[in-house]
C-alpha cells in the first residue's frame, strides 16, 4: 500500500486537486472551474480524482485550501486548513530548495512572497484592485477570439510591443481598444499588455520588496509564455515556471496534511466517494441585537455540522 | 436640539451621554452597515476615500431620524479630511436634509471659532457654564473608561478558552458604562467590566503575538469599517494594541498637542515635510511598535489615501532597518472578510515562523 496525502485549493476561478505520495511525488492532480459551486466542484473533482488514482492508494491525510478552505474543509474531512499563502510558500520551497522569491497570480489575486533561508519574511497580495490576473486576460483573450491557452504565445511574435496603461483594468481594455482601432497588430497588443500586467503587478504588489534569485513564477497565469517573457525582461534574470505551477496551493496543502496526520496519527478524511452525500447551506440572520449577523448553516444529510458567520460566537458549533 | 455625530467604535456611549446631559436629544449613529454605505457611495463623489463615504452615509441615516446638528471634528492638516465637513455639509443642503455640521477645529488653530462653537451649544442647552464644564469632565471620564475597558478586551482575547467570551463580556461592560452617571458610577462599571474580563476562561500558558495597528483615524477606530480587525486577530490568538485611542488622539493632537514628538520619531525617514492625515503617524508608529518589542505592524490605509500612501512606501525601509514586518490593507468598498482573513492568518504564520526562527537562531538578525 501507498500512502497519499491529498491536498484540495478552490480559489475564484479555478478548484485544484492533487494527490501527492510521502516523496512529494504527483500521483494525480485533478483542475475544475470552480463556476461559483465550490461543494457540487470539489464533489466532482474528489470524485475524478479517486478514479486516477493508481490501485494501491490509501490517503493518510488531507489539506484544504484556497478562498472555500473553511467549507471544503468540512466537505472533505481535512486535517489541516491553511491560507494559499502559506501554501504556496511551502510548495515553491519543497521543490526548490533556495527559492527567495515567488511570484504568484491566480484567477482574482496576485501575490509575492519573500522567502529567506526557506522562511517566509514577507508578502503582498492586491487588496482591492484585481487588474492584471487571470479573469481579466481570459476576458480579454475571449474578446479577442483567441483561446487563452495561445494568447501568451501571441506575445511572444510581437516585434514592437505597443504601451498601454496597465492600472487598471477598465481603462487597460479601452487602451487596448484604442491601439486596436489605430491598426497596431494584434501581436503588439498582446505583448504590450503583458508589459503592462508586469508593470501593474510590481507597482502594486511588489513594491519596495527586495526581489532575488531564484525567482518562481507561479499560478494558473504561469502558462501565459507572454508574460514569463515580461517578467523575466522586467526583472532582467530568468523566472522558473515550475512544472506544475497551476496546482502549487494544492500541492502545499497537500505537504501540510502529511505533516499534521504524522503528528496526529491518522486521518479525518471522508473518502473520494462523497457524491452521494448532500452537503447543503442556509442562512438566517440573528435577531440576538442589533448586529444582525448572517449565520450560515452547514449540513451534511440534514444533519447540522457547523455554523459560522457570527461575531459574538454564540451560535458557533464544531467550528473548524 | 436633536444632536448626531460620527460612529466611531463604541465612543458613542459617551458623546450620547453628553448630548443629551447637555439638554438637547441625541440620534444615536447606528453602526455603519450595508445600508450606511450604499447611502454614502450613492451620494459622495467616486473619488472620495472611504472614510468620506461611510461618513456621509451615517449622516443621511441620522438625517432620516430626525438629527438636526451633527457634531464632528475639522482638521488643519494637509490632508483633506480637514475639508470633509464643509464638503458634507454642501452635500446634506444639496439633499435638503436641512442639517448643519458643526465641526470642532483643533482650539490651538483657532481658539476663538472653538469658544464660540462651545458657547453656542451651551446656550441652546441650557447649561450654566459651571454645569457644562461639569459635563464635559463627565463625558472625558466616560470616554476614557471605555477606551481602557476596550483596551483590555485586546489584551485578553487572545487567551480566551471558548471563542466570543470576550466580545460578549466587552459588551455587557460597555453597557454597564453606558447607565453610569457620574464620575462615581463610572469608576464602578469600569472596575466591574474589567473584573467581568478577568474572569473569563483563559488559557495563561499561550504566548500570543503581539501586533500594532497604525493608519488613518477613521478606519483604525470604526472596527466597521475594518472588518473588526482587532477581534479578528485576537480571535486568532494575537495581541493587539492600536495605535489610535479617542483618549490618546484627543490628548495628543487637541489638548496638549504632542505631534512634534511623533515628527521627531519619524524623522529619520521623513525630514522634509509634515504630510498630513496620519501618514507620519504611521511611520513614527511603526518604529515605536519596534522599539517596543512587537512581532509586526498591520498598516489600515483608506483606498486612494495619499498620506497612507506616503507612508507606505517609506515603510519598507523601516522593516528593513529595525525588523518589523508591516502588512498594508487598503480599506474600500468591499464588505467581504475572506480576503482580509487570508492576509491576517498569512501573515500571523509568518510572524510565528519568525518567532520560531529567531528562538532557535539566537544570533541571527532575521532583515525584511
Amino acid at each position: 500500500m501507498i500512502k497519499g496525502y491529498l491536498g484540495v485549493d478552490v480559489g475564484s476561478v479555478s478548484t485544484n486537486l492533487v494527490v501527492i505520495d510521502e516523496g512529494e511525488r504527483l500521483l494525480a492532480e485533478q483542475y475544475l472551474r470552480t463556476n461559483g459551486k465550490p461543494i457540487q466542484t470539489v464533489q466532482e473533482g474528489l470524485y475524478a480524482i479517486g478514479q486516477e488514482l493508481p490501485a494501491g492508494v490509501q490517503i493518510a491525510g488531507a489539506g484544504a485550501t484556497g478562498s472555500a478552505r473553511y467549507l471544503i474543509s468540512l466537505i472533505i474531512g481535512a486535517d489541516i486548513v491553511k491560507n494559499e499563502i502559506t501554501a504556496h510558500a511551502i510548495a515553491s520551497s519543497a521543490m526548490t530548495e533556495d527559492v527567495k522569491t515567488i511570484i504568484e497570480i491566480g484567477g482574482q489575486d496576485s501575490k509575492i512572497i519573500i522567502l529567506r533561508d526557506g522562511v517566509v519574511i514577507d508578502f503582498a497580495m492586491n487588496t482591492v484592485c484585481a487588474a492584471g490576473t487571470g479573469s481579466f486576460l481570459d476576458q480579454q483573450a475571449s474578446r479577442l477570439c483567441i483561446p487563452i491557452e495561445e494568447f501568451g504565445d501571441y506575445a511572444l511574435k510581437a516585434k514592437n510591443p505597443v504601451r498601454i496603461a496597465g492600472r487598471c483594468a477598465v481603462f487597460a481594455e479601452s487602451d487596448m481598444i484604442h491601439k486596436q482601432q489605430l491598426g497596431y497588430n494584434t501581436e503588439d497588443i498582446i505583448a504590450g499588455l503583458c508589459e503592462a500586467l508586469v508593470r501593474n503587478y510590481m507597482n502594486n504588489v511588489g513594491k519596495g520588496k527586495e526581489i532575488l534569485a531564484p525567482v518562481m513564477f507561479q499560478g494558473g497565469v504561469a502558462a501565459n509564455h507572454g508574460l514569463v517573457q515580461a517578467f523575466n525582461k522586467y526583472l532582467e534574470l530568468d523566472v522558473i515556471v515550475p512544472r506544475h505551477h497551476g496546482v502549487m496551493g494544492a500541492i502545499g496543502a497537500a505537504i501540510l496534511a502529511r505533516e499534521t496526520s504524522r503528528k496526529k496519527g491518522g486521518t479525518g478524511f471522508k473518502g473520494f466517494n462523497i457524491k452521494e452525500i448532500n452537503f447543503k447551506t442556509s442562512s438566517f440572520e440573528c435577531k440576538g441585537c442589533s448586529n444582525a449577523c448572517e449565520v450560515v448553516q452547514f449540513y451534511e444529510n440534514n444533519e447540522l455540522l457547523a455554523r459560522w458567520g457570527d461575531r459574538c460566537g454564540k451560535w458557533e458549533i464544531n467550528a473548524v | 436640539m436633536k444632536i448626531s455625530f460620527p460612529h466611531m467604535g463604541y465612543s458613542y456611549i459617551a458623546f450620547k451621554w453628553l448630548v443629551e446631559n447637555m439638554g438637547h436629544e441625541c440620534i444615536i449613529p447606528p453602526e455603519p452597515s450595508k445600508k450606511t454605505l450604499d447611502l454614502g457611495v450613492r451620494y459622495a463623489p467616486e473619488f472620495a476615500c472611504i472614510p468620506f463615504k461611510m461618513l456621509l452615509g451615517t449622516y443621511l441615516e441620522v438625517a432620516e431620524k430626525g438629527a438636526e446638528v451633527i457634531l464632528t471634528s475639522g482638521g488643519m492638516g494637509p490632508c483633506r479630511a480637514g475639508l470633509y465637513w464643509v464638503m458634507h455639509q454642501y452635500l446634506l443642503d444639496e439633499l435638503n436634509t436641512g442639517i448643519k455640521v458643526v465641526a470642532f477645529e483643533p482650539p490651538l488653530c483657532d481658539l476663538r471659532d472653538f469658544l464660540k462653537k462651545l458657547h453656542w451649544i451651551r446656550k441652546t442647552g441650557g447649561l450654566s457654564l459651571k454645569a457644562f464644564i461639569q459635563v464635559l469632565r463627565i463625558t472625558w471620564e466616560k470616554i476614557k473608561a471605555i477606551d481602557e475597558v476596550e483596551m483590555y478586551s485586546h489584551e485578553i482575547r487572545p487567551y480566551e478558552i471558548n471563542r466570543g467570551d470576550t466580545t460578549r463580556s466587552l459588551w455587557r461592560a460597555l453597557d454597564m458604562l453606558d447607565v453610569a452617571n457620574n464620575e462615581m458610577e463610572i469608576k464602578m462599571a469600569l472596575q466591574e467590566g474589567i473584573k467581568l474580563l478577568q474572569q473569563i476562561p483563559q488559557d495563561k500558558s499561550r504566548n500570543p503575538l503581539k501586533i500594532g495597528i497604525i493608519g488613518e483615524i477613521y478606519v483604525v477606530l470604526e472596527p466597521a469599517a475594518n472588518h473588526y480587525i482587532q477581534i479578528m486577530l485576537g480571535e486568532m490568538g494575537v495581541q493587539t494594541d492600536r495605535s489610535i485611542y479617542l483618549t490618546a488622539y484627543t490628548r495628543k493632537n487637541t489638548i496638549v498637542n504632542l505631534e512634534g514628538d511623533i515628527f521627531s520619531v519619524a524623522k529619520p525617514y521623513l525630514a522634509e515635510a509634515p504630510i498630513g492625515g496620519h501618514g507620519v503617524n504611521s511611520i513614527g508608529e511603526t518604529l515605536l511598535y519596534a522599539k517596543h518589542g512587537f512581532d509586526g505592524v498591520v498598516q489600515l490605509a483608506p483606498f486612494a489615501c495619499i498620506p497612507e500612501i506616503v507612508a507606505k512606501s517609506i515603510l519598507p525601509a523601516i522593516s528593513r532597518d529595525h525588523g518589523i514586518p508591516v502588512l498594508t490593507l487598503f480599506i474600500d468598498e468591499q464588505t467581504g472578510k475572506a480576503g482580509v482573513q487570508t492576509r491576517l492568518e498569512a501573515f500571523v504564520d509568518l510572524l510565528e515562523k519568525r518567532r520560531q526562527y529567531k528562538a532557535t537562531h539566537k544570533n541571527a538578525r532575521l532583515v525584511v
